[in-house]
């Protein structure tokens, strides 16, 4: 369980990009944490693997206070995919870049074989096993660089941003894999400005704006409400935004997805005449 | 990375900062001709205090004091040496000329970073960039420097995120005996060559895309023209190149050791 | 007149073991505002590059076919020669620009094209206002925003006042309300000086309201190609797996259930929200 009492943190150059954010995750949670650039949320997301520890309150993971632990003890727990996989890819091969965790964590050689084939697996990057990740597309880069850190298996996983240049079917496939993890139990943790990805999937969002949490709660509550979107420069999804404009003539308001949209106007709309 | 904090760019304006870099590089050019010529405290001591006028000007006293003091260690080398030599040569009779000898050196060696300092303080990189163009130099050459300058805070942030990415991977950096630390860099260096070789492919298709390279006479926004400024401190820096010399050639320059005796 | 077009193009990259695009053959018109998507590897990018003579000048590789832009072949002018009729915004922002400040900036590629210094002033600053920031003409690169600095990169291909401009994905890395900024410019760029624009791009939520001409490319071939409604809404489309903006998405499932809605298909949520409105008030 991720928790955070008002925390507050400034940057070392005078920015107080968090002023007095208390939150509660709860183990096998799926949540989108969304606002506008600036609002503060890849700053608190940090705070969850002790990249950055707090000026002002405090961070636990599982009752451990965050200033209490090593970023490494921490990020045993707590999975972070970086927005730009390029910023980690190192190894001469993906199977070491897989391993590369493994071995800073501790593991035994042959649990480290045998989570490495796991995870080339679970990626469909089996054939890329002795293959260069520089010689690799940037959605296999992109593959590798997620593949790293299920390796190890923590219990939260969170993505900064796993949307950025991404067409339509890989943004299919990563809904799928986000489906899959949950089934799994894991915690997983989006950082996103997507509305329509968090419009297909659902989570709890939590919207930020300048530091401060502003809103946290269903996303079908909190996408169908422009007022607050607003305030963390967000427009509804495009679903949300063809009934927000119907809703003088009684339709219903919170709609987000395309199916739902679909049920709720076929009892509304006549058909052809045949 | 406090290192990179000095090289970020940031515009300040005072009157030195908008002289002419090309003067000020002139300028700079005589104080070191000046600091050669003399051998003796006094000069060397005028010399010194000459410039502080125009770091308080620049308002640039902060970052400038930051520089003495990186150049102290140097300094306090450069004293003990000369100062050893000298003793053993001249012997312990002559130890106030002695003093005084190496005391000279070590300013001398101090004018010349005061002069360098003061210059890089107030001398922003565009305008030296400008300045570096207008004299000719290959446009290539000047185009390196500012787009060098202009990618510091953008590497520096990158380092920082990969260093980032690599802990959040377990990455330890500051375990482990002195060669297992080197070897933990590994992991940040690779990805940030990485970064900047396809840094480097992406600003060569912007490049020529922006037509590069169309004709050899490129025209510029900016021209530098020569200002009052300009003209009061050539105007400085002949005087002081005269009289340096003038003095140099006529007087005999007084020890501080016998100027110290007469007045008392 | 088609101000650029292309005959049977194929290309393949150097030590590339297949070509990146196939036999493409396109015209585009002056004055079309063209979008161009597929999924990721499909070829969009590199077809890009021949527009501008990134291709096969700076990539070298093997070219095969025809590229006309502006009247001129493209193999045979040198990119300095056509980047004064075509102008290209990549897609990461902080690598496209040089300079310590704005204006320097948007000055690059007429100080390289040797454009007298009255001149050069005249166009910076006009330039600057279209992308409107003239305000931040002297602040430096590293301060700005993605979004800034985009519009950056629009103003200084603006200011060589190019026919045609180009922006691959130029939204990428950018927020919502950012990518909105950008579109809206360069939609005025197009209605208001007759830029033939030419966007690449994921988004179709967000940019088929502007389209009059669209082209679906997928593996290396292009696969659909015209009028942006007909299109999108289309089963291939679908099928090609482009991200087919909600709204034309909902009036295809609905068009499908068979209920009865007017002819015009939407392409943005106002548009579909008219589409219902009549749909619900003639009942």
């Amino acid at each position: 369980m991720i928790e955070a009492r008002d925390l507050y943190f400034t940057y070392p150059n005078g920015v107080e990009a968090l002023k007095g954010v208390s939150l509660k995750i709860k183990n096998g949670e799926f949540v989108a944490i969304m606002g506008e650039n600036g609002a503060g949320k890849t700053t608190l997301i940090k705070h969850f693997n002790g990249l950055l520890k707090p000026t002002g309150g405090s961070v636990f993971i599982d009752e451990t206070e965050t200033t209490k632990a090593t970023v490494a003890t921490l990020a045993r727990k707590v999975g972070f995919v970086f927005q730009n996989a390029d910023k980690q890819l190192f190894s001469e091969t993906v199977e070491e870049e897989i391993a590369f965790a493994l071995k800073n964590f501790g593991f035994k050689e042959n649990i480290i074989r045998r989570r490495v084939t796991w995870a080339l697996n679970l990626l469909d990057l089996t054939q890329y096993r002795k293959t260069s990740p520089f010689m690799l597309s940037g959605g296999e880069r992109k593959r590798v660089a997620l593949a790293s850190v299920l390796a190890w298996k923590p219990r939260v996983l969170i993505m900064d941003e796993p949307t950025i240049g991404q067409d339509h079917q890989q943004k299919e496939k990563l809904l799928q894999f986000i489906l899959q993890m949950k089934t799994q139990r894991k915690t997983i943790i989006i950082v996103t400005h997507d509305v329509e990805f968090v419009a297909e999937c659902h989570p709890r969002v939590i919207l930020m704006s300048q530091g401060r949490i502003i809103a946290d709660g269903e996303a079908r509550k909190i996408l169908t409400n422009p007022e607050i979107l607003i305030q963390a420069s967000i427009v509804p999804p495009q679903i949300t935004q063809i009934f927000l404009q119907l809703s003088n003539l009684k339709l219903p308001r919170e709609v987000i997805d395309t199916y739902e949209a679909r049920e709720k106007l076929l009892n509304l709309l006549e058909k052809k005449a045949e | 990375m406090s290192v990179f904090e000095g090289l970020k760019f940031r515009r300040v304006y005072s009157p030195i900062h908008d002289l002419d870099p090309r003067i000020k590089f002139i300028y700079v050019c005589a104080i070191f001709t000046v600091a050669i010529i003399f051998l003796e405290l006094i000069p060397l001591m005028i010399l010194f205090l000459i410039q502080i006028p125009f770091v308080v000007l620049a308002g640039v006293k902060r970052e400038w004091l930051r520089s003495m003091r990186g150049a102290a260690f140097l300094a306090t080398i450069i004293f003990l040496t000369n100062f050893i030599f000298s003793y053993i040569s001249a012997g312990p009779e002559n130890t106030a000329a002695t003093v005084e000898y190496a005391c000279a050196l070590t300013l001398r060696f101090i004018v010349l970073v005061e002069s360098f300092s003061v210059f890089f303080l107030t001398t922003s990189p565009d305008r030296l960039g400008l300045a570096l163009e207008q004299t000719h130099i290959p446009y290539e050459f000047c185009f390196a420097f500012t787009t060098a300058v202009r990618f510091v805070p953008v590497l520096a942030e990158e380092a920082q995120t990969i260093m980032d990415a690599q802990k959040a991977r377990g990455l330890e950096l500051e375990r482990g005996n002195f060669l297992k630390r080197i070897r933990n860099y590994i992991p940040i260096l690779i990805p940030l060559i990485v970064s900047a070789i396809r840094r480097s492919l992406e600003l060569a298709e912007a490049m020529e895309s922006r037509a590069w390279g169309a004709t050899k006479n490129r025209t510029n926004l900016y021209a530098l023209k020569m200002h009052r400024g300009d003209f009061y401190l050539v105007g400085i820096t002949a005087g002081i190149l005269t009289v340096a010399i003038y003095v140099r050639l006529s007087f005999g320059i007084p020890s501080l050791n016998d100027l110290l005796g007469w007045l008392f | 007149m088609s101000i650029i077009e292309t005959k049977n193009l194929t290309y393949t990259y150097p030590g590339g073991t297949k070509p990146s695009i196939k036999d493409v053959s396109i015209k585009i018109k002056k004055g079309e505002f063209i979008l161009i998507t597929g999924p990721s590897g499909c070829g969009k990018t590199t077809l890009c590059r021949c527009f501008n003579g990134l291709i096969p000048h700076f990539y070298q590789g093997e070219l095969k076919g025809d590229v006309t832009v502006v009247g001129l072949k493209v193999a045979e002018q040198p990119i300095y020669e056509l980047a004064k009729h075509v102008g290209l915004v990549f897609q990461n922002p902080e690598n496209q620009l040089f300079a310590l400040s704005v204006e320097k900036d948007v000055a690059f590629g007429l100080e390289n094209l040797g454009v007298p210094r009255e001149e050069m002033l005249k166009r910076v600053n006009w330039a600057l206002k279209l992308a409107g920031i003239y305000d931040i003409r002297e602040r430096t690169p590293h301060e700005l925003s993605g979004g800034q600095q985009q519009r950056v990169a629009i103003a200084s291909v603006l200011a060589m006042q190019p026919e045609v401009i180009i922006l691959d994905e130029p939204t990428s890395f950018l927020d919502p309300l950012g990518a909105k900024k950008i579109f809206e410019v360069i939609y005025d760029l197009n209605r208001k000086l007759g830029i033939t624009v030419i966007l690449v791009e994921h988004r179709l939520d967000l940019t088929a309201r502007y389209a009059n001409h669209i082209i679906i490319m997928d593996n290396g071939k292009s696969v659909l190609d015209g009028e942006p409604r007909k299109i999108l809404s289309s089963e291939e489309a679908l099928l090609i797996g482009v991200g087919i903006p909600k709204p034309t998405r909902l009036y295809q499932m609905l068009q499908k259930d068979k209920v009865n809605l007017n002819n015009i298909i939407p392409l943005s949520s106002d548009e579909m929200a008219t589409v219902l409105r009549e749909a619900l008030k003639s009942q």
